[in-house]
């Protein structure tokens, strides 16, 4: 996996609450067996009429926004599906970050299996961002994940939590199952606790 | 003595397999369902890196969600080129790494997450995932499951193991008794209607009280199955004789003395009295009416009595998320939910495509003509709720009153096989998602119970059920 560590980019605004997995990618975008390509079809209903012309007032169809790497969200984003072609989507587009004030669970999860760092903030903070990301594409914001700071086009700052050990891992773009394969030994020896505690499993 | 425990507390604290010092466990998994939508590049990450599947015998693989419902589905005729190669791929992953199978040819083949409990897999105490949101479903036997996204498929193939960090408890108690025409599916919808897509996130939801313990496990699978469309991680209900009465006899459900040896630990797993519970929501089962959902949300729910809202009834985001889905919707503030005609009536999906859900469906239409020019279908679950319901007769109700019988699968409930909606058609569905663009581009989605969506291909519009019984 990628390594993340300072991203500067443009940020673009998508203030509408409960952005679901089948707005970010359709599901007639999930018959892929590759985990790339999907990029083209991100946001694809609110971002293409059906003839495949460019829905204009999209934002990530106007011209500042064409090459967004931070998306500034509504409250509650990909809610819905498990589906990981969502961040395989957003990722493929070029975005590498997205700010809420919530996500869904399993969206959040699948976001730092590829390489995205999702951050929760507070609605005034959120705001901030938003009205910066409203600027167009001279408002590039910055994000360090080493020193958990956004800072703003005008040098705000702005601090954000993440778990220390999925951040780890980003930093270092570290895999997963290789890093659970190390403690084989600990998953061996529950397996065996476990059958001779419920044999039925 | 050691401090009460929810239920939730139980099966995780049976199921760490390491915990590293910032609390990061790894949980083991002892049932990996598995479909073909979601799995394709996860079994290609094994290959690349040259690893097995852990324990192929804890791992159950069935295709659904591109399968086609008509007859004579052998054909690949009936499929898009991009579906068959999914079917495909997952046929031959199934195979290549040994793991439990159910294909299209068999007649046990259908939705994954009514396949599993039907078969004995799912069991009490144990946890469960699969590449699907909706893994939640199992959640009724007093299973901690839930949906992961490929890269944690991968993950569990590999190791059998999930790398996570608890969740919160929370309480969701239904008291009293329902009415008679409310259901499992209105319990569901009405929580939901109460604290909004976001209100489970964090969490672990435990369903309790009167009117859960009440239902049948059909009931409880479609209450869990929707725990997800609240946002929460996992739905549970502690298990019962209910429960245990399902269970027995299932093909992979344990035997003879193994059976009084699990039934024993499954009667262990219940939240003790004075446990902790981060957040508590209570509804009172009487007073649940049967409702409907009139936006593009799972949190969109009032009861059929109501009218649509107006954007200016909400605040916040809420405000122009409504304004567009009213529009998305093609609706009209003030105007009475039961004038809102329908197009189509979809019955099936893992919310409510279980017997119980078609014998429902019976009651209601017996004897009785669909409305002209409606488009309505049945798709049982898995093929062995279809062969029950031709046993049961329901098979002949539902076709003599104008409805399509169909072969298992997802079907409508998402747009990935032929079964869609058309631009602007509008669906009464017993399904769970009703987003912008889930049953078909432009579709219009009504969530509703199976008895309410009988109602409704009855008289061409959204209908309380109650007034036709």
């Amino acid at each position: 996996m990628e390594k993340f560590e300072k991203l500067q980019g443009i940020a673009a605004p998508m203030p509408l609450v409960n952005i679901d997995t089948d707005m970010i990618i359709p599901k007639v975008f999930l018959k892929s067996i590759a985990r790339t390509g999907f990029g083209k079809n991100l946001f694809d209903e609110m971002r293409y009429n059906r003839d495949g012309t460019e829905i204009e007032d999209f934002v990530l169809n106007k011209p500042q926004y064409r090459d967004t790497q931070i998306l500034i969200a509504g409250d509650n984003f990909g809610c819905g599906s498990s589906r990981e072609h969502a961040p395989w989507a957003i990722a493929d587009f070029g975005i590498k970050c997205v700010v809420s004030t919530s996500f869904a669970d399993i969206f959040f999860n699948n976001c730092f299996k590829n390489g995205i760092l999702p951050i929760v903030l507070p609605q005034e903070q959120v705001d901030v961002l938003m009205a910066d990301a409203e600027k167009g594409a001279n408002a590039r914001m910055t994000v360090d994940l080493e020193a958990q700071e956004i800072t703003t086009s005008d040098g705000e700052t702005i601090a954000f939590e993440v778990d220390a050990f999925k951040k780890h891992c980003l930093l270092e773009g570290l895999d997963d199952i290789g890093l659970t394969m190390e403690k084989k030994a600990s998953i061996d020896a529950f397996e065996a606790k476990a059958s001779a505690a419920r044999p039925w499993v | 003595m050691t401090a009460p425990k929810t239920l939730y507390d139980k099966i995780w604290d049976a199921h760490v397999a390491h915990e590293a010092e910032d609390g990061t466990c790894l949980l083991y998994i002892d049932r990996h369902l598995v479909h073909e939508v979601t799995s394709p590049q996860a079994f290609e990450g094994l290959r690349m890196a040259g690893r097995k599947v852990h324990a192929p015998d804890k791992t159950i693989a069935v295709p659904d969600h591109n399968v086609p419902t008509t007859a004579g589905r052998e054909d690949p005729a009936q499929m898009t080129e991009e579906s068959r190669i999914q079917v495909a791929a997952l046929d031959k992953n199934a195979k290549e790494f040994g793991v439990h199978y159910y294909p299209v040819s068999d007649v046990r083949q259908g939705i994954v997450h009514i396949v599993g409990p039907e078969q004995g897999w799912t069991l009490p105490g144990m946890t469960v995932v699969c590449g699907d949101s909706h893994t939640a479903t199992h959640g009724a036997f007093g299973a901690l499951a839930h949906g992961i996204g490929t890269s944690e498929v991968e993950h569990v193939l590999a190791t059998q193991t999930l790398i996570q960090k608890k969740s919160k408890n929370m309480k969701v108690e239904i008291t009293g008794k329902l009415k008679p025409g409310v259901t499992a599916k209105d319990i569901t919808l009405a929580v939901i209607g109460e604290t909004g897509t976001g209100g489970g996130t964090g969490y672990v939801i435990e369903y309790c009280g009167e009117a859960i313990r009440d239902l049948s496990m059909e009931g409880r699978m479609t209450v869990c199955n929707m725990a997800i469309e609240g946002g929460a991680r996992a739905g549970l209900i502690a298990p019962d004789e209910t429960t245990f009465e399902y269970v027995k006899g299932r093909p992979h459900a344990p035997k003879g003395g193994q059976f009084e040896q699990a039934l024993e630990y499954w009667k262990t797993l219940f939240t003790d009295e004075g446990a902790h519970f981060d957040k508590v929501v209570t509804l009172k089962g009487e007073e649940i009416e049967p409702v409907v959902t009139w936006g593009t949300s799972p949190e969109d729910v009032l009861p059929i009595s109501g009218v649509v809202p107006s954007p200016s009834d909400f605040e916040g985001g809420k405000v122009d998320a409504a304004a567009r889905s009213i529009d998305y919707m093609g609706l009209t503030p003030g105007q009475k939910l039961t004038d809102i005609e329908i197009d189509t009536v979809f019955i099936g999906s893992c919310t409510n495509g279980r017997i119980e859900d078609l014998r429902a469906v019976a009651d209601v239409v017996k004897g009785k003509k669909i409305k002209d020019g409606m488009r309505a279908m049945v798709v049982p679950g898995s093929g062995l709720v279809r062969a029950q319901a031709e046993e049961e007769g329901l098979a002949d109700i539902f076709k003599e009153a104008g409805f399509e019988w169909r072969l298992a699968g997802c079907s409508m409930c998402l747009a990935m096989n032929p079964d869609q909606l058309s631009e602007n058609e509008r669906c009464a569905s017993t399904s769970n998602r009703n987003f912008e663009g889930r049953q078909g581009y432009k579709g219009r989605t009504h969530l509703v119970s199976p008895a309410m969506a009988a109602a409704a291909a009855l008289t061409g519009r959204l209908t309380d059920v109650r007034d036709l019984i």
